[in-house]
């Protein structure tokens, strides 16, 4: 990827007829979804509906069956693109933090810029600890993954994906794997990031977070993008019986 | 049933179940001397105290034995071990105590070799590069085949066999070098299998991880993958060394005096087997170190894991 810098207002994602097969089993059956850069999209829908998938998907830690996936104008799913060079500016947090568990929180935080954008260490152990101590970690650099909370290795992670300057930040269920009371510290840090202008898809099942910081919900059961509204109209009014349902089912098990 | 009579015991109205022959809870612990065996300071008295009966069994069993004086005399006469111990030229045996020393630089050498060769022949058969699917199908042969081949044939195949090919240097080496490849070439087989569990133990979100950042593969391999996948592995490897350390003896076979090849020099010269009960000591002395070491590592590991990262 050369042409990196997106241009403000311009279409940041763009998923057109995306399917995606493991063995026999179809999790994306046909999915169509642009997000404008600065835009927060937030995807819902059960466990199994492919919200997982399509973002591993953009960031090619997929490879997909058919259909394009282009990023600032550019279709990295074509033939001859480098998925590392892609992935440089797409940062990705995942559900169970996946932190090097061997190194500190600094190393975690400081080896891809070091490695990939080749910032001297000095330079980049200075970036880390801006990062860190922007995120309340400040006194954790030294520490090792396992030492810390849920919330603080969430939040680790999400430093150490900001750490490579990405233009495009996907989140996969980061507060799934938390313990209830952790969950706040992490949203907030979210909504930080939001309110920086970073352009995000975030899965996840906070349907009160959805609602607050999206632009855009879309709704995905069975590997389809069912509907895709701004959050007052999907929460309140949504058209298709199926979110409804869905939706039905949240408010029932007491999350909305 | 006991209808017309009194309520079972333990019951509401029946006797209480202490009395019936139980003690009341709160008397468990033994009294008297039981006590002071199984309470927790006298922990080394009573396997101190173990042991003697052991030793002291087995010392009783071989000094019965109807043949116990020619046994001392054949395999641990002090004289004899002393004698094959320091070597004497002359007399036509050699030092057991300097034929070690090969055998530790033939461990050191073949060590080395075997860690770089087996890490590789793991790293190609971990492969998924369609370009790379020759090479990976050699070298699952190469495991199958020295896995399966019984380490003396290797040694004398490599011994006898390349020095008749009478090639321009490789077939003019000593022996110790045709013993140390054979070892090379058997143990690399095995100790790559034991990388490739290693490898196989680090989680795929790891991988997954290290490439959301960006980072090439062989960067992901070189700083997340495998300090991973060795910290998991030192002490399976460890295992394989103390077992290297070992077989160095089987190089005797093609002549090279190493200290086993010594001590049997001397038995044949002066018909007493004392100088394979040095050789057993020196190895014992070299391994025993190594494999304390493996048990500290792993309860260094165990502790480490119950207890979160030590920085």
């Amino acid at each position: 990827m050369t042409a990196a810098d997106p241009v403000t207002g311009a279409e940041a994602v763009r998923i057109d007829g995306l399917h995606k097969s493991f063995g026999t089993n179809e999790v994306l059956k046909g999915i169509d979804l642009t997000v404008d850069t600065h835009e927060v999209v937030c995807l819902i829908g059960a466990s199994g509906s492919g919200k997982s998938t399509l973002l591993r998907c953009v960031n090619l830690l997929e490879p997909i069956n058919s259909g394009r996936i282009s990023l600032w104008g550019q279709e990295v799913t074509a033939p001859g693109i480098d998925p590392n060079l892609v992935r440089r500016h797409v940062g990705i947090v995942f559900q169970s933090f996946n932190l090097f568990p061997h190194m500190t929180v600094l190393r975690n935080v400081t080896l891809a810029p070091m490695k990939v954008r080749r910032v001297r260490p000095a330079e980049a152990e200075e970036e880390a600890r801006a990062l860190l101590a922007r995120f309340g970690l400040a006194d954790k650099e030294a520490d090792f993954p396992d030492r810390l909370s849920g919330g603080q290795q969430q939040r680790v992670a999400i430093v150490r994906a900001l750490a490579m300057k990405p233009q495009l930040m996907l989140l996969d269920e980061v507060t799934s794997a938390l313990d209830p009371e952790l969950v706040a510290e992490v949203l907030d840090v979210i909504r930080e990031l939001a309110a920086t202008g970073m352009t995000m898809v975030i899965a996840t099942h906070e349907m009160g977070f959805a609602r607050d910081i999206a632009r855009r919900v879309c709704f995905l059961e069975e590997g389809r993008i069912i509907e895709d509204a701004p959050p007052a109209e999907l929460f309140t009014s949504p058209r298709d019986e199926r979110t409804q349902r869905f939706l039905r089912r949240i408010v029932d098990a007491g999350r909305l | 049933m006991a209808l017309s009579g009194s309520p079972p015991p333990g019951s509401p109205g029946g006797p209480p179940l202490a009395s019936a022959g139980n003690p009341p809870p709160g008397s468990f612990a033994r009294s008297g001397r039981g006590a002071r065996l199984l309470g927790g300071r006298s922990g080394p008295v009573i396997s101190t105290a173990s042991t003697l009966v052991v030793l002291g069994a087995l010392v009783a069993i071989f000094l019965l034995a109807p043949g116990a004086h020619a046994v001392e005399h054949l395999f641990l006469s002090p004289q004899h071990m002393w004698q094959s111990f320091i070597g004497d030229p002359a007399a036509g045996y050699y030092s057991v105590g300097a034929a070690i020393w090969l055998n530790i630089r033939m461990f050191i050498v073949a060590e080395i070799l075997i860690l770089v060769l087996a890490l590789l022949i793991a790293l190609v058969r971990q492969s998924v590069h369609p370009a790379l699917f020759p090479i990976r199908i050699l070298a699952t042969g190469y495991v199958d085949f020295f896995r399966g081949v019984p380490l003396i044939l290797v040694i004398f195949a490599i011994g006898l066999g390349v020095p008749a090919l009478s090639l321009p240097v490789v077939s003019s080496q000593s022996n110790a070098v045709y013993g140390v490849t054979a070892l090379v070439l058997s143990y690399s087989a095995y100790v790559s299998e034991v990388y490739r569990a290693g490898l196989n133990s680090v989680h795929q979100s790891q991988v997954a991880a290290a490439w959301s950042l960006g980072l090439p593969h062989r960067h992901a391999l070189r700083y997340v993958i495998l300090p991973q996948a060795v910290r998991n592995i030192v002490p399976p490897l460890l295992n394989d060394f103390i077992s290297l350390q070992k077989d160095t003896a089987l190089v005797g076979v093609l002549g090279t005096i190493e200290a086993n090849k010594a001590a049997e020099i001397y038995s044949e010269q002066v018909f007493n087997f004392s100088s394979f009960t040095v050789a057993a000591i020196l190895f014992l002395i070299l391994t025993i170190p190594l494999a304390r070491f493996t048990d500290r590592l792993i309860e260094r590991d165990r502790r480490r894991r119950l207890a979160g990262a030590t920085p």
